[in-house]
């Protein structure tokens, strides 16, 4: 049934994307259900911003950090990960739609990272540091590495492993 | 779920409801494209597999090398030196879907090179890496 349900929701995404739209998607505002909500997905999307990295998910930054990373990505984190004009757009519009609408502070300057956002600090604060250092974290910002279905757009806490 | 998303769309690609076809181009035709561009540059005397290779594995700006992501074996698995991403063979023979879109090879060639050399790779240094990873075998 579980299955049904999950490929429904799928045939739903591939119609969606067929008529060139995004889907929209709720909001808990509730902290504890940030690693459950359903994934959202668009194509160019998952091609272009998951090639170095696990393509985050757009509820995890609100819409002017994505417009401020989308506006630099010829010089993004230390990478060139420039875009042609109609491609940046396509993905600008998907994770605009998508962004995290819950209140936050406005900043002079939008956040550029997840990691440095308030609700991941809180998330993660039983993270030991020496978890955060090991060789096979390496970075924050490698979210693979401890929950093992951030590909899928899956953070739920119950696939969160955290190397040894 | 990602994966499945995918294929739904390679499906709807293949009946040729999109403009993105999965493969638009072989690798042999865009060595050839590069080639032509190659040609208009004084001197040039054709591509050297030889040449890719030690260009590929050679350490230029920022410590960086093509292998420090791609590996020193093309036919393998590689991993984003920052985010530890894996990345998917870069050679033809472990991995059809390489240098099958023009557009794709031009895009990860231009930041490519800029991040391990601060500039563009010439023609002539693409066509060798292209020559060079086409004799990897599997
Ligand atoms: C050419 C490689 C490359 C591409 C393509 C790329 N990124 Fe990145 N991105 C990086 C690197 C490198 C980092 C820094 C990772 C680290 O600190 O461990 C990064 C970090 C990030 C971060 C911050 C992560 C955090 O919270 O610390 C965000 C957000 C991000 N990228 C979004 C995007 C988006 C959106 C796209 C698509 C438009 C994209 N990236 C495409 C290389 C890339
Ligand atoms: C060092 C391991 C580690 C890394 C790296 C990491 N996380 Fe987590 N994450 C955890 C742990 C541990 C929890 C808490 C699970 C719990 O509460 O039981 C968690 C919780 C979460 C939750 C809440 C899950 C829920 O079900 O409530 C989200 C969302 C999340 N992480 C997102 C991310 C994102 C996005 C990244 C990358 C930018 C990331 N995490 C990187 C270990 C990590
Ligand atoms: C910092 C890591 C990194 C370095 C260094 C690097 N690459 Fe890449 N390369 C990537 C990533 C990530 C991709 C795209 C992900 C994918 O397609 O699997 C990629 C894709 C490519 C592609 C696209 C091929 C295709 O048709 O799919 C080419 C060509 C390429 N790299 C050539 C090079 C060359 C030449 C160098 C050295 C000048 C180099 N790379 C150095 C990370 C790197």
């Amino acid at each position: 049934m579980l299955l049904k349900v999950k490929n429904l929701t799928r045939m739903f995404a591939v119609v969606v994307l067929i008529m060139g739209a995004t889907m929209p998607v709720a909001h808990a505002d509730d902290d504890e259900d940030e690693g459950r909500q359903p994934a959202v997905s668009n194509a160019k999307w998952v091609s272009e911003c998951g090639a170095c990295h696990v393509a985050y998910p757009p509820r995890y930054l609100p819409a002017e950090s994505w417009r401020a990373i989308m506006s630099g990505l010829d010089k993004h984190f230390g990478s060139n990960a420039g875009l042609d004009a109609a491609s940046a757009n396509e993905i600008t519009a998907f994770l605009e739609k998508n962004a995290d609408t819950r209140k936050h502070e406005t900043l002079a300057k939008p956040l550029l990272r997840i990691t440095e956002t308030r609700w991941f600090k809180s998330e993660h604060r039983e993270v030991a540091a020496h978890n955060w250092k090991n060789p096979k974290v390496k970075s924050r910002a490698n979210c693979g590495a401890c929950h093992t279905k951030a590909e899928s757009g899956d953070f739920n806490e119950d696939n969160v492993k955290i190397p040894k | 779920m990602l994966r499945a998303f995918f294929a739904s769309g390679l499906v709807v690609a293949a009946v040729g409801l999109t403009a993105n076809p999965a493969f638009a181009e072989t690798p042999v035709e865009v060595l050839a494209a590069l080639k032509a561009e190659a040609s208009g540059t004084p001197g040039f005397q054709g591509f050297s597999a030889e040449h890719g290779e030690s260009f590929f594995k050679t350490k230029h700006s920022h410590n960086l090398s093509c292998s420090t992501c791609h590996t020193d074996n093309p036919a393998a698995q590689g991993k984003h030196s920052e985010t530890d991403k894996l990345i998917k063979p870069l050679a033809p023979a472990a991995n059809e879907e390489r240098f099958t879109d023009m557009k794709k090879v031009a895009k990860w060639f231009k930041r490519n090179c800029n991040d391990v050399l601060d500039r563009e790779c010439t023609p002539q240094e693409k066509g060798d890496v292209l020559s060079y990873l086409l004799t990897v075998k599997k």
